[in-house]
């Protein structure tokens, strides 16, 4: 079995805990309007590489020294890690057998039986949840988030900790309303244990007009450090859990 | 003896064993920084008067003042002071600071210009007479030098040699001055001579009259600190003694030679002994104990010697290399950080940060983690530490050992080397192709074959080529380099480095290589990809086509990092072929200091698609923007260079923005320390660490005035990133610094 692979980052830091090597997964349905990484959506496109199960792992375990000393692990991202969720789950079975920490970073925008099949061998799940509202979901990603949530509350079920992940674009995901509705949302959820706010950037505009896409977001100027200290708080009042800005 | 008072005895008390001393008296320290002090009043005000001298002589072109008219000896200079009220520890290499002192020795036509590029005429007297009566290194050796190593040398294929400059990278035991006295080690000397064997040959000779000359060097050691109105003919009896006698010897050392390198050695271990028995009879407080630092490494901070603008461009940025080696682990298993380890980094904090003295973190699975975490964070905070493997060099010198220049050990007053620069491999693989004519000028220099005829680099023949190539290169620069070697030892030898060794020495001959990582990824092009030679109007092959995709270095990816590891061990071995001047051992480097701008641009473009005149790579880093995977695929190509095979040093520099490292400072601390535990771990050997900002390095760029002190670390050293030329900035810019979107 191949797996089609967009890129490799070694380190990372901010996809799990510790030191992680993340692996993109080639291939996104969603087309998320401020998406920094367009490239990785089209799934058989040339400059994806294939590795198998085995090769991946190989190249992963190099990285077990780091792991090891930092509490870290493997993260499967992407474009959506569960596109390929057959491979996905046979790298992190055997980099579960090899006693490293796994992660899947994804948007839960797959069938449940998808996610049912992968949750045994991820013991992280980084969970976006692009709008609490379907309309606006729909919006951003081009489909509704009914799947998104209904997994989120499979994943909670099944006792796997969850990372929830969250794009704040003035404008367009930051109305208090919203942000209040998505936090008393995830509050009775047990297995979360925090919420990482992702500011929205512009750096990856420059890979749409590479790839002949047209840029559909306003222009908007990235939100402010106290615009951002406000929803944090906020988030953590009403959910109990702890909330990170993630830079 | 009061000096020896309560230390625990044992050979140290009979012999010069300072070793000895450390192991039976240190007190390793788990703790962390919280017991440190901040800056005296006295240290504020001196160091606040250093820091107007040297805006003044940023402004000045970089040189405040030279001294041209007193060729500088051990001697030579009365005393000088920064700010006689404010010094607790004294001396300076001329008569004031930052005034840089003509040494001739070294080479009359380099002193000479080196004063005439900064508006100074040396002495018509001296230079008379050096002209008539006496020979110099530089001299010396280009009265012997044959055609071919001066053509060698002119196209750039051997480069940096120590034939117009101090050799440098030999580190005085300046330890033994405080622990002995000099009286001591004068008495020792002189045994030493008489148990000299009796049958005179050249090489027994030659030893006598370096004994002579060292015996000469500490009785003018005595001299010099005299003038100072200390006696350090008697062994040190405090902390503020220890330190100022071990800073004399090192004194004395940097007076009278201008090596590129001149470490310091291992000091912090040795010095926190004293700390230690002051502290406990209440005779200093920890805040005294920290100005007796902060004031060395304010002195070490000014040491300046007097350089030709080439010079710069082989080791950017005025570095003086006075490398301290701190930490690491001892044989019997317990580490040897100590309080004055701490108190060492810390002067980064009290000082601000600064590229000397050149701090070097011996790693060892054993470090404390309050340690490893205030370097990790010292790091994040200033750019300025690099860190090497104390657990793989101590099998090979021990556990008192230090650190010439950047990456290369020795056992501290008993191993030395003769530094040798390197050798430009990239040029040599395009011999190879060419049949040893240079791609540039033309001009046969290698071995003579036919270029390259096949309309395809096939890699079985290029590498034939490549070792036939090797081969005549190894033998002309080992050649050289005893040429070099013999002419220091003859007119610039170092008398008062090697009085503070045994008197008989181990020595090794450093050899080095620069661009490894486009040598491996050329020759993984021509393997994994095709790559069409183009030749140019002279029937050279001055270009090329790369069809399909190759594997990179820094990549972790076997099938090229093997190829890197094979062309050390070609290298190293072919060079051992070739017997030494002194029976010394050969080493092999893989650092380049900044010299890899300079040879990139006098080397033409290469199979692996990077272009003529491009910068090559720093020491062993992967060409930059080839590292595809991230920073730890790169760190593993790197960590797979075989120590063994490269004992003169690997040497990595590893840049990466703050918030790649973590969200929190404990998080990058963190992150940072699991980095180089996870990189040593695969047995690496070193890695510098740079974490910043592109940003602030562009800004820089643009308003120096704005950063007089921003540090950054480039190949085995630290620089102002402001005293660097404009090539060489855009160079570190263009490097990969890791960072995510």
């Amino acid at each position: 079995m191949k797996g089609r692979i967009h890129s490799v980052d070694t380190f990372s830091t901010v996809d799990g805990p510790g030191i992680r090597t993340v692996i993109f997964m080639q291939g996104c349905t969603l087309r998320c309007q401020y998406c920094h990484n367009p490239d990785t959506w089209n799934p058989s496109a040339k400059t994806a590489k294939e590795y198998s199960a085995e090769e991946i792992t190989a190249l992963i375990v190099r990285n077990s020294n780091y792991f090891a000393a930092s509490g870290g692990g493997v993260t499967f991202s992407g474009g959506e890690p569960l596109l390929q969720y057959e491979f996905v789950r046979e790298v992190l079975s055997r980099c579960r057998q090899q006693q490293i920490h796994t992660a899947l970073d994804t948007s839960l925008y797959v069938p449940p039986e998808t996610v049912r099949a992968i949750l045994p061998y991820t013991r992280l799940v980084l969970a976006d949840i692009k709008h609490i509202k379907a309309e606006k979901s729909r919006q951003i990603t081009g489909q509704s988030n009914q799947l998104n949530l209904a997994n989120l509350q499979l994943v909670n079920r099944a006792k796997v900790e969850i990372w929830i992940r969250y794009v704040i674009v003035p404008g367009l995901t930051d109305a208090e309303t919203d942000l209040l509705q998505m936090a008393e949302f995830i509050s009775p959820l047990d297995s979360v244990s925090r919420i990482d706010l992702l500011p929205y950037h512009t750096l990856g505009r420059h890979k749409w007009e590479l790839l002949g896409l047209k840029y559909q977001l306003p222009e908007v100027d990235p939100p402010t450090p106290s615009h951002l200290e406000k929803i944090q708080n906020a988030l953590q009042n009403v959910s109990g859990k702890p909330v990170y800005i993630l830079h | 003896m009061q000096a020896w008072q309560d230390f625990i005895p044992g050979q140290w008390m009979l012999e010069v064993n300072v070793r000895d001393f450390i192991q039976k008296n240190y007190k390793p320290y788990d703790g962390d920084n919280g017991f440190l002090a901040g800056p005296t009043e006295k240290t504020n005000r001196l160091w606040s008067r250093c820091r107007e001298l040297l805006a003044l002589e940023r402004s000045r072109a970089g040189v405040l003042a030279i001294d041209s008219d007193t060729p500088i000896t051990i001697t030579s200079h009365v005393p000088g002071y920064i700010d006689r009220e404010q010094e607790i520890i004294v001396g300076l290499q001329t008569d004031a600071p930052l005034k840089r002192g003509l040494n001739v020795y070294g080479g009359l036509r380099t002193a000479v210009k080196a004063c005439k590029a900064f508006g100074s005429e040396p002495d018509e007297q001296i230079v008379n007479f050096f002209k008539l009566h006496r020979r110099t290194h530089n001299d010396g050796v280009f009265t012997v030098y044959t055609p071919e190593m001066r053509t060698a040398r002119r196209v750039g294929i051997i480069t940096g040699l120590p034939d117009s400059y101090g050799r440098g990278r030999i580190i005085g035991d300046y330890r033994r001055v405080p622990l002995y006295g000099v009286d001591f080690l004068i008495q020792t000397k002189e045994n030493d001579r008489q148990m000299l064997n009796p049958d005179m040959n050249s090489a027994t000779i030659q030893i006598r009259e370096e004994l002579f000359d060292q015996i000469k060097a500490l009785e003018d050691l005595k001299i010099m600190a005299k003038t100072y109105g200390l006696d350090i003919s008697v062994p040190a009896v405090n902390a503020r003694e220890a330190v100022q006698w071990l800073y004399l010897a090192y004194l004395a050392a940097i007076k009278q030679q201008n090596g590129a390198a001149m470490s310091l050695g291992r000091a912090t271990t040795f010095l926190d002994i004293y700390m230690e028995r002051d502290l406990q009879k209440g005779l200093i407080t920890e805040a005294e104990a920290q100005e007796l630092i902060d004031q060395l490494v304010i002195k070490l901070r000014l040491v300046r010697h007097l350089r030709t603008p080439e010079y710069n461009d082989i080791f950017a940025g005025d570095p003086s290399w006075v490398t301290e080696a701190i930490g690491g682990s001892g044989i019997d298993g317990r580490h040897q950080v100590t309080r004055t380890s701490f108190r060492m980094l810390h002067t980064l904090e009290n000082l601000g940060t600064a590229p000397e003295p050149n701090m070097t973190v011996l790693w060892s699975s054993r470090l404390p983690r309050p340690f490893v975490e205030y370097c990790a964070h010292l790091s994040i905070k200033t750019c300025a530490l690099q860190y090497e493997n104390d657990d793989i060099m101590r099998e090979y010198y021990g556990d008192d050992y230090g650190i010439a220049c950047c990456v290369s050990g020795m056992r501290l007053g008993r191993e030395m080397q003769f530094f040798g620069a390197r050798c430009n491999l990239a040029k040599l693989l395009l011999f190879a192709i060419n049949g040893g004519r240079d791609e540039i000028t033309g001009e046969q220099v290698g071995v003579e074959m036919p270029v390259y005829e096949a309309d395809c680099l096939d890699f079985e023949e290029i590498l034939r080529r490549f070792k036939i190539q090797m081969n005549w290169l190894t033998k002309l620069y080992v050649n050289t380099m005893n040429v070099i070697h013999y002419m220091h030892d003859k007119y610039a030898y170092e008398s008062v480095q090697m009085a503070l060794h045994d008197s008989t020495v181990h020595r090794y001959m450093a050899f080095g290589i620069a661009g490894l990582s486009v040598v491996a990824d050329s020759l993984s092009a021509i393997k994994y990809a095709r790559v069409k030679p183009i030749k140019d109007q002279r029937g050279l092959i001055t270009e090329f086509k790369i069809e399909g995709n190759f594997p990179k270095f820094g990549n972790d990816d076997n099938r090229v990092d093997e190829l890197a590891v094979e062309i050390i061990k070609t290298f190293t071995r072919k060079l051992k072929k070739q017997p030494t001047y002194r029976d010394a051992e050969h080493t092999l480097s893989i650092l380049t200091i900044t010299s890899n701008v300079m040879y990139g641009k006098h080397t033409g473009s290469t199979p692996d698609g990077r272009k003529k005149g491009e910068p090559l790579a720093p020491g062993a880093n992967p060409l930059h923007g080839r590292e595809e995977n991230g920073a730890l695929a790169a760190c593993n190509s790197v960590a797979k260079l075989p120590y063994h095979y490269a004992r003169d040093g690997i040497s990595y520099t590893f840049s990466a923005v703050p918030r790649t490292l973590g969200q929190t400072d404990a998080e990058m601390v963190k992150n940072l320390a699991a980095v180089l535990e996870g990189y040593f771990n695969q047995e690496a050997h070193h890695i510098n660490v740079n974490v910043l900002n592109l940003e602030t390095l562009q800004d820089a760029m643009e308003h120096p005035e704005n950063y007089p002190d921003l540090t950054i670390r480039v190949s085995g050293y630290a620089v102002h990133f402001t005293k660097l030329n404009r090539e060489q900035q855009e160079e570190i810019i263009m490097r990969t610094f890791y960072k995510r979107l």
